[in-house]
């Protein structure tokens, strides 16, 4: 049983990791772009990945499901029910969190920043990187939230997942099978360790915040 | 600021290539050949099928994944292909399965008894009533305030079991459905469907593995009133995934999976479960019993779940006749 409790706690911050990762590739560099051009839009576009915040992971994981089954249109993939499907499941989860967050973290730093880095002769490229390592205390609170909402998702894990026993089982959905299989103990268990990891996940962001400048 | 922000950033990467590393190494993605199987919930709650699992993965070269959702989904994520085979107990969903192409190679693997549970009081009055009586009187109780229903209503084996009940008790189940102030839809699995039973004091239909999982974690207050009756008869298949039709499906494996749960170690494993932490066996092996031909239960188990007088019609073995000999 307790190797069962360690790969599951080990399977979830793997999944979740490597979602938080996969997500900032294309989060990090959309929302810096949002975050210093001006542009026709730009608030359309903001107001739309906030709406996004609060997607609901089952939704989200429902429409994954069709897609990616044999039957759909991207079955051929062979996605369905392995961890790379809960990882590019989750990515999509968090994208909008990551961009509002890294999105407000530039929009919050003087963005002379930019204009004297290129005075100083910069390219474009380099000056956002420099607006970035200003940022950076806010990009960080960007990667932990998303973790933090891709650790503690149910809906995509289980829908996309299946919750495979050895195989796709993270935290949330062996919780849920714990209480359909009567085992309230390891459910518990289970139960503490995901709080223990959100509330030091938690921790660390207020101490980030407080410190912001 | 800056330096504590850069350590943390450090720390946190770390901690997550670590634990996924480790993850990897310790949990390798195996390359043994996968086969999944799509189930009913009572298997696998009851943890059965993890105990089946770890002895057959111990001697064939196949990772077993194992899908617990439900007859009814298990048997569309078949259809689907989104499984390899699956392992259900509604014989009258299983006969379409085979005759629409979807399905080969069904084989009988067990049976027990489904149970009609309620609260202690027993507003109903239906101790040491038969089966059919039972349900009229909780109808007629319901009707008047008196007792609820709680039905699975997800499509699941159970769910159809319960239907074919009221059928046979001369009730239309569309009918009482409608009556919505005392027979409830759970919409749930058996687990939490069973703890809406209890915490409601009203009745419902079971499989006995999943209540006495749940009786003994002491999740409800639910006692049992009939069961072993031939009403109650709940039988377990295993039907292959048809290759024709999904050509990307383990079917060899599948085959293995099936041969496996027909044979003496296997049936004896199903058998043995629940003996130590229930004090009775949960499911019943039921290859051996099939082989008699006049036991009075054999007899009820053909007329229940045989199509045509056999397990699996010949134009749906798939070249495994071996399995029927």
């Amino acid at each position: 049983m307790n190797s069962e409790i360690i790969e599951i706690v080990l399977r979830s911050i793997y999944v979740s990791g490597t979602a938080t990762f996969l997500s900032a590739m294309w989060s990090i560099p959309l929302g810096l772009t949002i975050g210093i051009k001006n542009f026709y839009g730009k608030r359309l576009v903001k107001g739309v990945f906030n709406a996004f915040l609060g997607m609901p992971t089952v939704v989200l994981g429902l429409v994954l499901f069709l897609l990616i089954r044999h039957a759909g249109p991207f079955g051929f993939l062979n996605l369905l029910f392995t961890p790379l499907a809960i990882i590019i499941g989750q990515a999509l989860l968090i994208t909008p969190i990551m961009i509002s967050f890294t999105t407000s973290a530039v929009e919050s730093i003087d963005l002379d920043i930019r204009d004297l880095a290129k005075t100083l002769g910069a390219t474009e490229i380099q000056a956002s990187l420099a607006v970035l390592k200003e940022a950076a205390g806010g990009t960080l609170l960007a990667f932990i939230a998303s973790f933090n909402r891709a650790i503690a998702e149910m809906g995509i894990a289980y829908m996309v997942g299946g919750s495979i026993p050895g195989f796709t089982m993270v935290l949330t959905t062996a919780i849920a099978l714990q209480r359909d299989m009567a085992n309230i103990e390891l459910g518990l268990t289970l139960a503490a360790i995901l709080l223990s990891i959100v509330f030091a996940i938690n921790l660390i962001l207020n101490l980030i915040q407080k410190r912001r400048p | 600021m800056k330096n504590w922000t850069w350590l943390t950033t450090i720390t946190l990467i770390t901690i997550i290539l670590v634990a996924g590393a480790y993850y990897l190494e310790v949990f390798p993605t195996t390359k043994k050949e996968k086969l999944t199987v799509s189930t009913t919930t009572s298997l696998y709650d009851t943890g059965l099928l993890n105990v089946i699992e770890d002895t057959f993965e111990a001697k064939y070269p196949i990772d077993l994944q194992i899908i617990s959702r439900g007859t009814g989904l298990a048997i569309k994520l078949a259809q689907d292909g989104d499984a390899d085979m699956m392992l259900v107990h509604a014989p009258s969903k299983e006969l379409p399965f085979l005759t629409q192409g979807y399905g080969v190679c069904r084989k009988i693997i067990a049976y027990n008894f489904f149970a009609i549970v309620g609260p202690e009081t027993d507003p109903a009055e239906i101790q040491g009533l038969t089966t059919l009586e039972a349900l009229t009187k909780i109808v007629e109780a319901g009707r008047k305030r008196q007792a609820m229903w709680i039905s699975r209503g997800d499509e699941s084996g159970t769910h159809a079991k319960e239907k074919e009940l009221w059928r046979a008790a001369n009730f239309t189940w569309e009918e009482l459905r409608s009556e919505t102030n005392w027979y409830v839809e759970a919409r749930k699995g058996m687990g939490g469907t069973l703890i809406l039973a209890s915490e409601r004091s009203a009745y419902t239909l079971t499989d006995m593995g999943t209540y006495l999982s749940h009786s003994t974690a002491d999740l409800i207050a639910l006692k049992v009133f009939i069961s072993q009756e031939k009403e109650l008869l709940n039988v377990y298949s295993a039907i292959a995934v048809n290759q024709t039709r999904h050509p990307h499906t383990n079917f060899n494996g599948a085959i293995n999976f099936i041969k496996f749960l027909v044979s003496d170690e296997g049936q004896q494993l199903i058998g043995d479960y629940g003996k130590n932490e229930y004090g009775q066996p949960l499911f019943y092996p039921a290859v051996k019993l099939l082989q008699e031909s006049n036991d009075p239960l054999a007899n009820l188990i053909r007329e229940y779940a045989l199509f045509n007088g056999t397990e699996c019609p010949a134009e749906y073995r798939y070249g495994h006749s071996e399995l029927y000999d």
